[in-house]
């Protein structure tokens, strides 16, 4: 029972541990490639960020409900993308001009809410026709994605709202507005997780279904929540990003279900549901930003930076293999 | 026994799948306090009728009566809502959380907004695991635990709700003696607190013991319901299946040809150490012991499942090393293991397809697999082992225990084995199918095949072996001939009492 505690606490532990490597190479590496005089491990760059890693980050969170549930939802980028059009696009509806500023609030709520719909549409179909969400959410990415072009075509959709701006880069200590809704939505989905019935269940439903069943949770209704609440956090999302920046391509949020992903087994979550922690996923988003920030600190170009994050993920769903391996007279599988 | 208001009821429950008449009429009344075994070969219609009372399937036919009130059972959801509770034979738990958590799944006590009230749970889980009297506490997580203290977590499930009906479906399967002691007194607890226990299981020793009634089912009707007191093992299982069971040793011998396989030594960290043994050819040898005592390890690692850490296994004479599966499948080592439904067979795969799995790769017809091949060697087989299947179209998992087993017997003797390893052959198979089995084995030893029996019931290491190897504790404690064995000295031996040695 001892040596289970030991390695729990090796696998929990390995995301800051990596993290604190990451920093150390970094701030050394800096000093001999970076072009910049700055160093790296600096407040602001630190602050900044945090913040850039908010819209991928809040996604995550939600990610990590859905796939300890043992599902995964891939449409997340296509109602990322999809709701900041809903949002920005709002703002020129004439009544919502008449408003003046207070159209701001009234568009964020359209922008939920098409993200908790979209969601709860996802979540309807996984429920009533039992289809594996890979394939539903694949089919809805699609969707999704395909509304976003019908929209405006291939034009971006732009809306400058000077307030919003401000709100969105307004800052508590330097934290700004995004970062600390990545922060209070870990903590909120943190606490629910580990402190409700129905963050229980989840882990439950995960990790054996038919227990689940037996036991009489409703599995269906309780998918059905989670895919509505990774819809309101896709929105959200989009909602802290595009108040700050006010234009939209048809292509942004693409790839964001896979960095989400990512992040997610990267924080030590499991692929087949069961098991996982949102503050894993926390760790597993700093990490993946650290790389990207500090492998472009050192000079290094966007590809680059892809080919080591997609090694390092390889690397450490190995070694969490090779952890989870109890012994030499294990049996082989 | 004086009138009592049955806590269940079931009356004339009629049950059809397409093709099979599963329930026929099956009527069975539970009393407060009482303990009702019910028996029947596999395939006679239990689990099902489990099922319908459990909500899983609706009855086409009949009533379940629950304290006089019919009702329609829509879920387990609604039996658990009625005071039934079900403890399954396949373990239903969530390994990754606590056993706190997995004894209350479903029903986990709250405080406002939904939190759970962990101390609540706490002191809870605690109460009851005392009464179980188990070596872990509500915080362990289930997935640490083994097999046995799982199946514990599933039993203290049934004590968490003011429970009417506890239906025990085969408790005991993975119990230890010492264990099981434990579940009968938790039964009595119930019993006593006027709880009606549904006890269903193979093992006739169990049932003498604890139960009051047994109702027996066949081929899906109800045979008959008699007092335990009025009746013996031959009359329930001339019920079951109305012919006599035998008991005996075995005597004969068949000609014993050179040694197939032999080790020396072998040990496998602190799973079993020092082990050495050999198997003749026409030899069948049986390794009997407690669970646990690191008989199947052995088996495991013989088929290169497990890298033994020290010792050596010879084969025809010659050292070899086993890597994995396909090392011994190439050196004529098959395994029929333990867990048949998931190590043995593809449940959702035809019955051709499951007995030719290890050697489709050979089968083929240019590139194709060649279909008249497998149905060949699937015929061949299906009247080898007197396999019964509509055709090798049925899916494996529709057919009995029995027929399962033998498909993976079957799947193994059209590989032409030296050394024919079977674990448990005749787990959760009805005692009709059960001498089939052993009557197979032994006829395969006498084909000349060594063959190795691991098991945990006595008789079938009595009846099917020529020597039988007692280990405790991961050693082995002695080798018996079947002439010199006795139930008394097999006790013993595997007890870890080695003073039959001597004697």
């Amino acid at each position: 029972m001892k040596s289970d505690n030991m390695s729990n606490l090796i696998k929990n532990g390995a995301i800051w541990g990596f993290i604190v490597l990451e920093l150390i190479f970094f701030q050394i590496a800096g000093e001999f490639w970076s072009l910049s005089e700055r160093a790296f491990m600096d407040l602001d760059n630190m602050l900044l960020l945090l913040k850039q890693s908010a819209p991928i980050g809040i996604i995550a969170v939600g990610m990590t409900v859905i796939m300890i549930n043992g599902n995964i939802d891939l449409s997340v980028g296509a109602t990322y993308a999809l709701c900041a059009i809903v949002m920005l696009d709002s703002m020129s509806w004439p009544f919502m001009e008449s408003l003046g500023d207070w159209a701001i609030p009234l568009a964020w709520l359209f922008a939920l809410l098409t993200g908790a719909v979209l969601g709860l549409i996802n979540g309807i179909i996984v429920w009533k026709t039992g289809v594996d969400a890979f394939i539903v959410t694949l089919g809805s990415m699609l969707g999704y994605r395909g509304l976003v072009f019908m929209y405006n075509g291939e034009n971006p959709t732009y809306h400058l709202n000077w307030t919003m701006v401000d709100i969105a880069e307004w800052d508590l200590f330097g934290v700004e507005t995004p970062a600390l809704v990545f922060l209070a939505v870990a903590l909120i989905v943190w606490f629910v997780m580990t402190r409700t019935v129905h963050g229980r269940n989840a882990y439950a439903v995960g990790n054996n279904r038919e227990a689940a069943v037996n036991a009489a949770i409703r599995v269906g209704p309780h998918m059905l929540i989670n895919f509505v609440l990774i819809g309101f956090l896709a929105a959200l999302s989009a909602v802290t990003f595009y108040s700050g920046s006010g234009s939209v391509n048809p292509n942004d949020g693409m790839l964001f279900e896979l960095w989400a992903i990512t992040a997610v087994v990267l924080g030590g979550t499991k692929l087949i549901g069961g098991a996982g922690s949102i503050v894993g996923t926390f760790g597993g988003v700093i990490a993946i930003q650290l790389l990207r920030k500090g492998l472009g600190h050192i000079g290094a170009d966007t590809a680059t930076v892809n080919l080591v994050i997609g090694l390092i993920l390889i690397a450490v769903l190995f070694l969490d293999r090779q952890l989870n391996v109890k012994g030499k007279e294990e049996l082989k599988v | 026994m004086t009138e009592k208001t049955p806590v269940l009821r079931l009356e004339g429950i009629v049950k059809t799948f397409p093709g099979v008449r599963a329930l026929d009429g099956v009527s069975l009344t539970l009393l407060p306090g009482e303990v009702h075994a019910l028996m029947g070969e596999n395939g006679a219609g239990k689990s099902t009728l489990m099922k319908v009372l459990g909500g899983i399937y609706q009855p086409d036919e009949g009533q379940i009566i629950v304290d006089e009130q019919p009702v329609v059972m829509s879920g387990p959801l609604e039996a658990k809502a009625k005071g039934i509770v079900f403890i399954h034979q396949e373990l239903s738990l969530a390994t990754e959380l606590s056993v706190a958590e997995n004894i209350y799944l479903g029903e986990l006590p709250r405080k406002r907004f939904g939190l759970v009230d962990w101390a609540q749970l706490e002191a809870n889980t605690n109460k009851i695991l005392k009464k179980l009297n188990v070596g872990f506490n509500a915080k362990t997580r289930v997935g640490s635990l083994s097999i046995a203290n799982q199946q514990m977590v599933e039993i203290a499930r049934a004590l968490t709700v003011d429970a009417k009906a506890v239906i025990f479906d085969e408790p005991t399967a993975s119990l230890t003696d010492a264990e099981k002691v434990v579940l009968f007194e938790v039964i009595a607890d119930l019993q006593s607190q006027g709880v009606g226990i549904a006890y269903i299981s193979h093992r006739m020793e169990e049932i003498f013991k604890i139960t009051d009634r047994i109702s027996v089912l066949r081929d899906g009707q109800y045979q008959g319901t008699v007092n335990t007191a009025d009746t013996d093992e031959e009359g329930v299982t001339q019920m079951m299946i109305g012919r006599k069971l035998d008991l005996s040793r075995n005597e004969s011998h068949h000609e014993l040809g050179e040694v197939a396989i032999e080790v020396r030594g072998l040990s496998c960290g602190n799973l079993y150490h020092d082990v050495s043994f050999e198997v003749r050819r026409g030899e069948v040898v049986g390794f009997y012991g407690l669970v646990g005592a690191g008989r199947t390890e052995i088996a495991e690692t013989l088929f290169g499942l497990r890298n033994p850490s020290a010792g050596t296994i010879l084969m025809n004479g010659e050292e070899v090393t086993i890597q994995s599966p396909a090392d011994a499948i190439a050196r004529g080592i098959s395994l029929v293991p333990e867990d048949r439904k998931g190590q043995g067979l593809v449940l959702g795969m035809n019955c051709r397809d499951n007995m030719t799995l290890p050697q489709v790769g050979d089968l083929t017809a240019g590139p194709f697999v060649s279909d008249g091949a497998e149905v060949a060697i699937f015929d061949q087989y299906r009247d080898k082992l007197d396999i019964r299947t509509p055709g090798w179209r049925q899916t494996v998992g529709n057919l009995s225990g029995g027929n399962q087993q033998k498909i993976v017997i079957g799947k193994w003797l059209s590989m032409h084995p030296n050394v024919l390893i079977v674990d448990e052959p005749t787990r959760g198979i009805d005692v009709g199918s059960k001498s089939e089995i052993h009557n197979l084995i032994r006829e395969l030893a006498a084909q000349g095949y060594a063959v190795i029996v691991v098991s945990s019931e006595m008789p079938e290491v009595l009846h099917v072996s020529d020597r039988i190897v007692a280990m405790y504790m991961g050693r082995i404690i002695r080798t018996f001939t079947s002439e010199e064995v006795t139930e008394d000295n097999l006790i013993q031996a595997i007890s870890g009492i080695e003073g039959g040695k001597v004697a």
